[in-house]
């Protein structure tokens, strides 16, 4: 079953790079006008063309790329002939620690409060909760960051503006330069799991086995926690994924407005100038983090639930 | 009559989310009568300061930013309430069909809203809207797109859960067929956690129209829109301008009365009457 | 009290904001009439000193960035290369005008056909290479040729035969006579690196002869540069280390000034610079220079076809209110040409065009037209805020019965699938130093970049005559008649002229005026200025 998994992962990759591919092509334009922009001309273009190989047809550009790929060569930008491996070594390391960082406030400031709402539900603590987080949720994420950044940074002057890591800093440095960027994720990504695990708990609470667990007296926060939200874990876990999934794959504005070096900024910029081996190497990098956050959550879905379980 | 009564039957909590949503609704179907200027009339200098001759001031180039909210009303409540509806309709509906027919229609389900999903969304949509422009039935569809896919993930998880239920079974048995048990049993016990989930989306939408607009492909000028408001005017923030912080007040209270209303919706469906 | 006051206006002087017959004027008014030179003097000549960490935060950085000058072209590129690892053969200096930089003269013959340039002697490269002239040689036909895809690959190419003259003298054959020649030199692309055996440059290995070595660098996040201990000029490259980080976003670059994480940053964000302008420790920059936007329509086709339909636009904008309200006052209004009032030869008795509806009404009526309904392109990709800039315009002309209809479109590919390509869109160009250069690239007649796609044959036989007219009086009357022209009949509505907008904090020393020619000191603060 798990084999079966990892197999239809790599598929996904597979497919993946090609969709990528398929909708890099799509657009107007390649690297040599991308790059040269107001100053092409033909013969300009034409000689870029020739010199990066952009002459061949598509398909055998994938299929040379797909075989690299294979072998871990990642090829070198078409921009800049640098290679790609050392361009997202670095980067790939200051998103996990980005993405990493945040997860580790935000999940269980999330779930705790949304149980808290759960148990409390209608009460003035229960809405003052979900007017908090929804308030912070509806603002561009852009927005909380110019909003944290004039706080922390212009007024009080606690935290640094520019999150500009290196790979100097140790690690108290780092967690300190990336407090900003961290909280900002923090705000943007509580109140979805925090709504979603006081909604999938509240569901329940009408279901029998509750309502006979009311009747023999137990009290609610124990009710809540021991009965209801093992059996609300799947939707749970659902989310926590998605954001976690969202931390890696959807911080590109925050990293442009931090000055954070990480993978994001990176795909865009690629995505800009047409760098097709760049974008497909971040392509990847991302696509296996969630098809393997994807894989992890289906897995403890099915071992929260001992339905699940025993029907496979 | 009844209806005010029914109102006043709420809890607070409601009935804010309630006036809060009618109120808006007024705003968007109003508009050219309640705003006091067009919403791409320049009507003064450069940020005009809050509460002065203009109530929220004049934004970067000198439009009311009051007329271009309430005509930001119409423009985004529309386009968010048909986007995530129809994100939603398709989310949910491939989520419980790969929940309840298990097997290769699940596989093939599953891999492929894994392989959309894990495309930056920006990237996403500058594919695809670059191939067919940025007309609004585009956008719609491709915001729909994006978002069905975590709801997928969302139904299809939930649906899960009580497909093995034992009353599910019994149907089964009883020989019901795939759609009766998609309807009568397993959306009403799935509706708590995906109505959360539609009132989040909701706001989505308007932050994602905002970050479309961060590369050029959002709502066209003049149109105003409430995000592509806050992006203009964000940059004044540390320097005490206060007028990005109107529009983003509006999509927050939006978000919020959508949601105190989805609350209530869901206590009534989930047919949970212990208010405490 | 007056001491604080004349500290202020020292100040000034040393940013580049008051000149000496200004500065005395005002410190007479305030009774320091008899010390005023003095002070004057003590202000402008502040002498440089060695040492610090210079941090300088820029925008316009890319991944995809890289050491070649042949790919640079924004701000953090070319201060790194032009203005801090590299030098030209000439450098522009803060008047805008040219002086020897690598290069020891430069000469022409009396019909401007032939130049020959003398190099200084004894310049070592950072890897302790002689400068030659073979280096020289190669760096310059690294742009030209068929396999070229440099940005400067029309420049390089106008400069004709190049040969040398024994080790240390170049000499340029030029097709026809061009009086400018030594600007072209100073192109921020033709940057001397040092060729090996074959006659190549290894641009990659970012060896140059300038005032800074770079010790690393990460494309799209920062660079590290280190003092050059043999750099050849007297008094710059004072820093120990220069560390220069990548702000993309305008607000985020502001902060970092603000709390001084960085000791400058370049163009500011001008909705916001006149609050910056009030922190104490922090100055504010402005210089004029060539930057300018434009509005080009594609003369070949309808409606733009008409005269009078392009005069009709061009009267239809609030040049003032666009200067105030676009770039919030750090700029002036243009006159539908672009050449810059601070440029030599700018036509100053051409009377500015104002905003007039009821002459652009007229103008529509002799087209023909009681009102008109057009569309035009604009993205921020064109230029800062300009999807806003084209919509104030669009309401600023609607009384004249023209609605225009602002088609935003995405920032992505702008430049290669909407400008030129549909019949009206937003532009901008960063201008040149001369006029000729700036008409040649701009609006010759079938050029690649001719973005109206006007053809004009006085103008053409202006351009060809004024490049290679010598004498200053001649000249000035031919690239007075040329401006006119565009001003009446081209298709560009100009509508400004914006200025360079930078920051630097109090520490910073720097000389008098600062060059304008680009942001930050015509983008060599790294090389001049100083910590005081």
């Amino acid at each position: 079953m798990l084999l079966k998994r990892l197999v239809l992962g790599i598929l996904t990759l597979v497919a993946i790079s090609l969709l990528i591919t398929l909708g890099v092509e799509a657009l107007s334009g390649d690297v040599c006008t991308a790059m040269m922009g107001q100053m092409a001309s033909a013969a300009k273009v034409a000689a870029c063309h020739s010199q990066l190989n952009l002459n061949l047809p598509m398909h055998e550009r994938y299929l040379t790329w797909l075989w690299n790929f294979m072998q871990g060569d990642l090829g070198n930008a078409l921009t800049n002939h640098r290679s790609i491996a050392s361009l997202i070594g670095n980067r790939i390391g200051n998103t996990f620690f980005l993405a990493g960082l945040a997860a580790l406030v935000a999940v269980p400031l999330a779930l705790t409060l949304g149980v808290i709402a759960a148990l409390y539900r209608n009460s003035f603590f229960d809405r003052a909760i979900s007017i908090v987080t929804l308030s912070g949720i509806s603002v561009p994420d852009f927005f909380i960051a110019y909003i944290l950044m004039a706080i922390f940074a212009v007024w009080l002057g606690v935290l640094p503006a520019i999150s500009n890591l290196d790979q100097s800093m140790d690690l108290w440095d780092r967690i300190y330069i990336s407090a900003l960027p961290v909280l900002t994720l923090t705000v943007a990504v509580s109140a979805h799991m925090m709504r979603m695990t006081r909604a999938a708990i509240v569901s329940l609470l009408a279901s029998p086995y509750i309502e006979m667990a009311k009747l023999k007296g137990i009290r609610p926060s124990r009710i809540i926690i021991k009965h209801a939200l093992p059996n609300a874990l799947s939707p749970i876990i659902q989310v926590v994924m998605l954001n976690l999934a969202w931390l890696v794959v959807g911080v590109v504005i925050v990293e442009v407005v931090f000055v954070y070096p990480g993978l994001g900024a990176l795909m865009i910029d690629a995505v800009f100038l047409r760098d097709m081996p760049v974008v497909q190497a971040t392509a990847m990098v991302f696509a296996s983090v969630y098809v393997i956050l994807n894989l992890l959550a289906d897995i403890l879905s099915m071992l929260s639930n001992p339905r699940l379980r025993h029907r496979n | 009559m009844g209806l005010l009564k029914l109102f006043w039957s709420l809890n607070w909590g409601a009935r804010l989310g309630y006036v809060i949503v009618i109120f808006f609704a007024i705003c968007a179907l109003f508009a050219p009568w309640i705003a006091p200027y067009g919403q791409s009339q320049i009507v003064g200098d450069v940020w005009e300061p809050l509460f002065g001759e203009f109530v929220f001031g004049t934004d970067q180039i000198g439009r009311d930013m009051l007329s271009m909210l309430i005509y930001g009303a119409r423009n985004m409540i529309g386009l968010a309430l048909l986007t995530t509806g129809c994100a939603f309709g398709l989310g949910a509906l491939l989520g419980f069909l790969a929940a309840t027919m298990r097997g290769w229609v699940d596989q093939v389900l599953s891999r492929f809203v894994d392989m959309i999903i894990s495309i930056p969304t920006l990237i996403f949509a500058l594919i695809v809207l670059s191939a067919t422009g940025t007309a609004i039935p585009w956008l719609i569809t491709v915001i729909a797109i994006t978002y069905a896919m975590p709801v997928f993930r969302i139904a299809r998880a939930v649906a899960m859960d009580i497909e093995v239920m034992d009353y599910v079974e019994a149907a089964r048995l009883r020989g019901e067929g795939l759609w009766w048990i998609m309807r009568e049993e397993i959306l009403p016990n799935a509706m708590t956690p995906l109505a959360a989930e539609f009132g989040l989306r909701f706001c989505f939408v308007f932050l994602l129209i905002s970050g479309l607009s961060f590369l050029g492909l959002g709502l066209q000028p003049p149109l105003a829109d409430w995000g592509a408001m806050v992006r203009g005017n964000a940059d004044g923030i540390a320097w005490g301008y206060l007028h990005p912080l109107v529009p983003a007040a509006c999509i927050a209270l939006l978000t919020i009365g959508i949601n105190l209303v989805v609350d209530t919706a869901v206590q009534k469906a989930s047919g949970l009457r212990d208010d405490q | 009290m007056s001491d604080y006051d004349i500290k202020k206006l020292q100040k000034r002087v040393t940013n580049g904001g008051l000149d000496r017959r200004e500065f005395i004027k005002a410190a007479s008014a305030m009774g320091l009439a008899a010390v005023a030179p003095a002070l004057y003097s003590q202000a402008a000549h502040a002498t440089p000193k060695r040492g610090g960490t210079y941090r300088v935060g820029l925008g316009g950085a890319n991944t995809g960035d890289k050491y070649d000058p042949a790919d640079n072209g924004d701000t953090f590129m070319t201060n790194i290369n032009q203005g801090a690892a590299r030098n030209n053969l000439v450098e522009i200096g803060p008047s805008g005008e040219w002086m020897p930089e690598l290069a020891e003269s430069v000469e022409a013959s009396p019909d401007a056909k032939t130049w020959v340039v003398k190099l200084r002697q004894g310049i070592e490269f950072h890897s302790g290479k002689t400068l030659d002239a073979d280096d020289v040689i190669a760096s310059i036909e690294h742009h030209r040729g068929e396999k070229s895809v440099s940005d400067a690959k029309s420049v390089a190419e106008s400069m004709g035969k190049i040969r040398k003259d024994g080790k240390n003298t170049v000499i340029f054959e030029l097709d026809g006579g061009n009086a400018d020649f030594p600007y072209l030199l100073s192109d921020y692309h033709i940057l001397i690196g040092s060729a090996d055996k074959s006659g190549k440059v290894d641009w990659e290995s970012a060896d140059g002869t300038g005032a800074y070595v770079l010790k690393s660098f990460e494309p799209g996040v920062r660079a590290h540069l280190i003092r050059n201990p043999n750099y050849f000029k007297e008094g710059r490259g004072n820093f120990d280390e220069v560390k220069v980080t990548a702000i993309n976003d305008a607000a985020a670059r502001m902060n970092a000034m603000v709390t001084g994480q960085v000791d400058a940053i370049a163009r500011c964000d001008l909705k916001t610079a006149s609050m910056l302008e009030k922190k104490p420790g922090v100055s504010v920059l402005q210089t004029s220079g060539t930057k300018h936007y434009t509005y080009p329509m594609d003369m070949r086709q309808g409606p733009f076809d008409n005269k009078h339909v392009r005069m009709a636009l061009k009267l239809g904008i609030d040049r003032e209110a666009f200067v105030k309200t676009v770039l919030r006052g750090y700029g002036t209004v243009g006159n539908d040409h672009p050449i810059a009032s601070s440029q030599n030869y700018h036509a100053s008795e051409l009377p500015q065009r104002q905003y007039d509806i009821e002459k652009a009404k007229w103008h529509l009526k002799q087209a023909g037209l009681s009102n008109l309904d057009i569309e035009i392109a604009a993205s921020d990709a064109a230029f800062g805020g300009a999807v806003d800039a084209t919509q104030l315009y669009a309401e600023q002309v609607r009384p004249a019965g023209i609605n225009i209809k602002v088609n935003r479109v995405s920032a992505d590919g702008y430049w290669n699938n909407v400008w030129m390509k549909v019949p009206w869109s937003a532009s901008y160009w960063s201008g040149r130093p001369t006029a000729d250069m700036m008409f040649t690239i701009g609006y010759k007649a079938g050029g690649n970049w001719t973005e109206s796609h006007w053809n004009n044959p006085r103008f053409e036989q202006l351009l060809i005559q004024g490049r290679a007219e010598l004498d200053e009086a001649k000249r000035s009357e031919i690239y007075v008649e040329m401006q006119t022209i565009v001003n009446q009949d081209g298709g560009s509505v100009i509508p400004c002229f914006a200025n360079n907008v930078d920051a630097a904090s109090d520490k910073l020393g720097r000389s008098a005026k600062l060059a304008g020619n680009r942001e930050l000191d015509g983008g060599r603060s790294i090389e001049r200025w100083w910590f005081t």
